[in-house]
């Protein structure tokens, strides 16, 4: 079966600087699978190459086939149609990610709008309200009418998060990619999106690329990960397997770090 | 020896805005506490009225026996070279047009402190594991860990009895991290520290005493361990079950 992402020898470069190099991997339908880096890594990068968001000055090459499309070097407007239905984000800063001018509930819809119209559905306002107000219940929002009446700036962080999610889960993508979706987020907010975009993905079925640079974060809602370093892939696997037995050094750095912060935790330092 | 002593404090920006409400702790020579919260909690507002930059609505906070009182200059003199701080971010809290020397140096003039700085900026770079060249060259030179070395340097060049950390390791990578919190506990041997930060696995690498913080109010406080090992507050075990851990 032709996996939902295939990442061959992507390669991004601004001028003379080569900022990720030769990274190949691959993302089956359901599937899900964590990008590891820490900063400069180039994980973010790659997450915009895979939705054809890289800014003008980073030039790819390399393949990207999504979806059965090839999105390297494919013009905006073909990409256009595989973002929402194919690929969809939730990026890391929920308050920027907002339109500070528009009230949740419209946000909502829009994404919304275009995925029923896709479907060659027209649903009248009524419906369209009943329905945003339903995915705002899905990802466990309070008050549900009250929300959507809010602007973005007098909802929380945590449920400001929440809308971003129901926004990519209205488009119904069949691939999510979460940029460091938590790390904005206070831990015990964190410990809840967590819980519910992985309660989310599993579902409604949709793979699932996480970048993160906090591995038990990763830990908690991946299969596999893969682990970049100056971007390059230094190592990957499933994760279990990469955390016990990491095979390459700064793999090897990382996880000890991770596991001396969690054993001054519980006491065993 | 109490070192600090907060007693029934409170703040508010406004009267609306009530931020600490009759928080009451000590902090002893030697012993390095925590002050943990989330976003909201008061841990900072708590840090700005250590640092002298804000004054309590009510309650007293006492440095070393006295009154900490920000109008009296001659006091202030002496408690801003016995407590020092380091801040979050490694990139907006040092001058990018100074030299690392006379970034490490400030503390020292500001506080008039006679004699050949020299010395002091080798000792302070040797402390934090930067090479005595280092003195020589500008912050956009070093990398986050190595800024945050510097800002540690100049926290400790007039050897302050007190060093106040602001989320001092949380925008550093992992690897990073680990080296500076080994850093920290390293000079916690010689001095006190009050380390703030939202992040459990650091403050219980580092200090012997916790503070939990919600809305502005301590909801337990004690021995670290003691407090790691059986939270009796519902939020102390609510933040700990949601810290994500490695795989067993």
């Amino acid at each position: 079966m032709t996996p939902l992402l295939s990442v061959d020898g992507l390669t991004l470069k601004t001028g003379e600087k080569t900022l990720v190099s030769d990274l190949s991997f691959s993302l089956g339908a359901g599937e899900r699978m964590g990008l590891i880096g820490e900063s400069g890594s180039g994980k973010s990068l790659t997450a915009m190459a895979v939705t054809g968001l890289l800014p003008k000055s980073i030039v790819p090459t390399g393949s990207i086939m999504l979806d059965g499309q090839q999105v390297v070097g494919t013009p905006e407007r073909a990409l256009n149609g595989l973002r929402g239905s194919s690929v969809a984000v939730v990026f890391q800063e929920p308050l920027t990610a907002l339109d500070p001018l528009m009230k949740i509930g419209r946000q909502v819809a829009g994404p919304l709008a275009r995925r029923l119209a896709r479907e060659g559905r027209s649903p009248s306002r009524r419906e369209m309200e009943r329905d945003v107000l339903q995915f705002l219940d899905h990802v466990a929002l309070p008050q549900p009418e009250r929300i959507a009446n809010s602007y973005p700036h007098e909802i929380s962080g945590g449920q400001r998060q929440r809308v971003a999610i129901a926004m990519a889960l209205a488009c119904r993508p069949k691939l999510l990619i979460a940029d460091e979706p938590t790390t904005a987020l206070d831990v015990t907010t964190q410990a809840e999106i967590l819980k519910l975009l992985d309660g989310l993905v599993r579902e409604l079925g949709m793979a699932l690329l996480f970048i993160s640079h906090d591995l038990p974060v990763v830990a908690t809602v991946v299969d596999r990960v893969t682990v970049l370093r100056n971007g390059r892939a230094v190592e990957e696997g499933p994760v279990r397997t990469v955390f016990d037995q990491p095979r390459h050094d700064y793999t090897k750095t990382l996880v000890d770090a991770a596991r001396a912060f969690d054993n001054a935790l519980e006491g065993t330092a | 020896m109490t070192l600090i002593d907060m007693r029934d404090v409170s703040f508010g920006y406004s009267r609306q805005r009530q931020v600490l409400h009759g928080v009451s702790l000590t902090v002893r020579k030697g012993v390095s506490v925590g002050l943990v919260g989330e976003s909201g909690s008061g841990k900072t507002t708590l840090l700005r009225l250590l640092l002298g930059l804000a004054r309590p609505t009510s309650g007293s906070i006492s440095f070393d026996g006295e009154k900490l009182d920000i109008s009296s200059r001659g006091f202030m003199r002496g408690y801003r070279r016995s407590v020092q701080a380091v801040f979050q971010d490694p990139y907006s809290s040092l001058d990018p047009r100074q030299k690392v020397r006379d970034i490490i140096c400030e503390p020292l003039q500001s506080l008039r402190i006679p004699g050949f700085h020299g010395e002091a900026v080798a000792a302070a770079l040797d402390a934090v594991g930067l090479p005595a060249d280092a003195a020589n060259r500008y912050p956009h030179e070093f990398s986050g860990g190595q800024r945050q070395r510097i800002a540690i340097a100049r926290a400790i060049v007039a050897r302050p009895q007190l060093v106040l950390a602001d989320e001092a390791v949380s925008a550093l990578d992992l690897s990073t991290r680990i080296r500076i919190v080994e850093l920290f506990k390293r000079l916690s041997q010689t001095m006190t520290l009050v380390f703030v930060s939202h992040d459990l696995g650091v403050v219980a690498s580092l200090c012997e005493e916790i503070v939990i913080l919600e809305r502005g109010q301590i909801v337990e406080s004690g021995n670290t361990r003691a407090i790691l090992d059986a939270p009796k507050h519902p939020y102390t075990q609510k933040l700990l079950q949601s810290v994500p851990r490695m795989p067993a």
